[in-house]
């Protein structure tokens, strides 16, 4: 490992969905800016992120967004230690804007690159609330995209103990509340009315996988309230949306959870820690936080900010890579399928 | 002035280093690999082989379409970065126009196409007077069946360039009423130092743009802009 005395401040590029952000981060752990263009009231419009549009977006507003997050840190380009930019998973479209402004950028300011995995970045989003975290420790990464439980045992060093086996937790959220007439994005919108319902009102299937104990399956629960939907309209019934929703999303924060106390209780971990933009659902911080402390267990989650898509956390997971002596040449080419803990 | 110009519109990639005497370097290659993989290192090759220190480059010229809306965005966000970097302006170079410059000076007309699929071309016409390329169409998206009508009603001699010759050659072999014909392919093809050199041309006449304005021209909506509007439309 070299030896830094210097500080290493890191210009992070993140454009894989529907989020154009560029951050400076120093050291790893402390960010001096996290600037994020959403897209999401485009989106709106039409149900769901369309990826050639989120593409467009981004090319308009990458260099605005990168010149921001430079001037609110107060730095200049030319103090920048590293570019760090996301080249998987998410859309091709977006990630390649990202990717060759950052390679560009990278060439013409002679400055190594760093390319990052999303959901890595994810991971390290709660190092930047948090000084005293540090591998190892199981984490948790629930997003639109990724149901996964891991085990960080090292900085940039993984092992995916278990991983949906249809769709993603927040996939399930957003099909379900498009169901329901809540709209784009369904997340938030569900956290929001599920307050207002009952929870144990409609009793929804807990998957299990046979023979994987640590897997995710969020397709039949998705089903079972598109049924419950069906039903209700051919009998007449008018349906309790707080309550159904609440009924939902707890039956999700409940296989969540117990996977995750599974693994808690198996390897007798004293660290957990969650990530991804289902990370900010009140529902399911509230049952971890509890199920940790229960346990003796140090619970680690990010602020909202930090869950939602964003550079910062790029940046963060950048640093890690640099320090390894990771670099990316380029020819560096966005992969959407990028498996996490996989290096090109 | 030196200009380093990027072409990423379709399946070539092409860049080049112009200086107001010469074309000192150009790299195109014609090949199933991503520009995300080669147009970068391109750059750098020749770069170093041309001994071109990026401080000495005054303007950045990009191909802005129309073409594969992720090659332009390529192109595109390649050249921004580097401007970005350098503080350098850029130069928006309209692709079609910029092909038409590979036959500069002819005296026929010239009709630069791009296969833009569903029997759609995206094209131009052009022709020059007194050495300056002069518009007849301006860059558009057509059917086969919208640009061959409007070529037989101008009704003058003129050579194709671009991929759409092989994409469209049947219906334009079939339908074409007055004399053409087909540009050979190192005249066809999209090439760097054609929009290094138009865009010398632009920046003399109209100025250099700010790179955080440059967005590909498309010419087309996405697919969902199009359903949402023709549902609209519907209502």
């Amino acid at each position: 490992m070299e030896n830094h005395v210097e500080d290493v401040l890191i210009l992070a590029i993140e454009s894989s969905c529907d989020e154009t952000a560029a951050s400076v981060v120093k050291n790893g752990r402390e960010v001096l800016s996290n600037i994020i263009n959403s897209q999401i009231a485009i989106h709106t419009n039409y149900g769901g992120v369309v990826p050639e549009i989120a593409s467009r977006k981004h090319i308009e507003n990458i260099s605005p967004v990168i010149s921001m997050a430079l001037k609110e840190a107060g730095v200049t380009l030319n103090e920048i230690t590293v570019i760090g930019v996301t080249y998987g998973p998410g859309l091709v479209g977006a990630l390649l804007v990202g990717v060759a402004m950052a390679k560009a950028m990278a060439f013409a300011a002679k400055k190594p690159l760093v390319g990052v995995h999303h959901i890595e970045g994810h991971i390290a989003a709660n190092y930047i609330e948090n000084p005293d975290l540090k591998p190892p420790f199981a984490a948790l990464v629930v997003s639109g995209g990724h149901t996964h439980l891991v085990m960080v045992e090292d900085y940039g060093k993984y092992d995916i103990i278990g991983r949906t086996r249809d769709d993603a937790a927040g996939e399930a959220f957003d099909k379900v509340a498009r169901a329901v007439g809540l709209g784009y994005p369904g997340g938030p919108k569900i956290d929001k009315l599920a307050k207002e319902g009952n929870p144990h009102a409609i009793e929804f299937p807990r998957a299990n996988v046979e023979d994987a104990p640590y897997d995710f399956s969020f397709s039949g629960i998705k089903s079972a309230v598109l049924n419950y939907l069906n039903h209700c309209e051919m009998k007449d019934i008018k349906v309790n949306k707080a309550d159904l929703v609440a009924s939902f999303q707890n039956a999700v924060v409940d296989a969540l959870v117990s996977r995750a106390m599974l693994l808690i209780d198996t390897r007798h971990i004293h660290q957990f820690a969650i990530a991804g933009g289902v990370a900010s659902n009140s529902a399911l911080r509230l049952a971890l936080q509890n199920e940790c402390a229960k346990r003796n267990v140090t619970f680690y989650s990010p602020s909202p900010k930090l869950c939602t898509d964003n550079a910062a956390m790029i940046g963060a997971a950048a640093y890690y890579e640099y320090i390894k002596g990771t670099r990316h040449g380029y020819d560096l080419n966005a992969i959407p399928n990028l498996k996490l803990g996989e290096r090109v | 002035m030196n200009i380093l110009a990027i072409e990423s519109s379709a399946i070539t990639a092409s860049v080049a280093i112009l200086t107001d005497e010469c074309v000192i370097a150009e790299y195109t290659i014609h090949h199933k690999k991503t520009h995300s993989q080669t147009l970068l290192p391109m750059i750098d090759e020749i770069c170093r082989m041309a001994d071109m220190n990026l401080e000495n480059l005054n303007l950045i010229a990009v191909s802005c379409g129309p073409g594969s809306f992720t090659g332009l965005r390529i192109g595109v966000a390649t050249g921004k970065g580097i401007a970005f970097a350098l503080d350098k302006k850029m130069i928006s170079v309209p692709t079609l126009e910029a092909m038409a410059y590979n036959l500069y000076n002819t005296e026929k007309y010239v009709c630069s196409v791009m296969d833009a699929r569903r029997q759609h071309l995206y094209c131009g016409i052009y022709y020059y007077k007194e050495g300056e390329l002069q518009t007849k169409l301006e860059q558009s998206l057509l059917s086969y069946e919208e640009l061959v009508s409007i070529l037989n009603n101008i009704n003058q001699s003129v050579v194709f360039v671009g991929d759409g010759i092989y994409a469209a050659s049947d219906y334009i072999k079939n339908n074409m009423m007055c004399p053409y014909e087909f540009a050979p392919v190192h005249l066809a093809q999209q090439r760097a130092s054609s929009v290094g050199i138009y865009a010398k041309y632009l920046y003399d006449k109209n100025g250099a743009q700010d790179s955080a304005q440059i967005v590909p021209n498309y010419l087309r909506p996405s697919q969902a802009e199009r359903l949402l509007g023709e549902k609209e439309c519907q209502k």
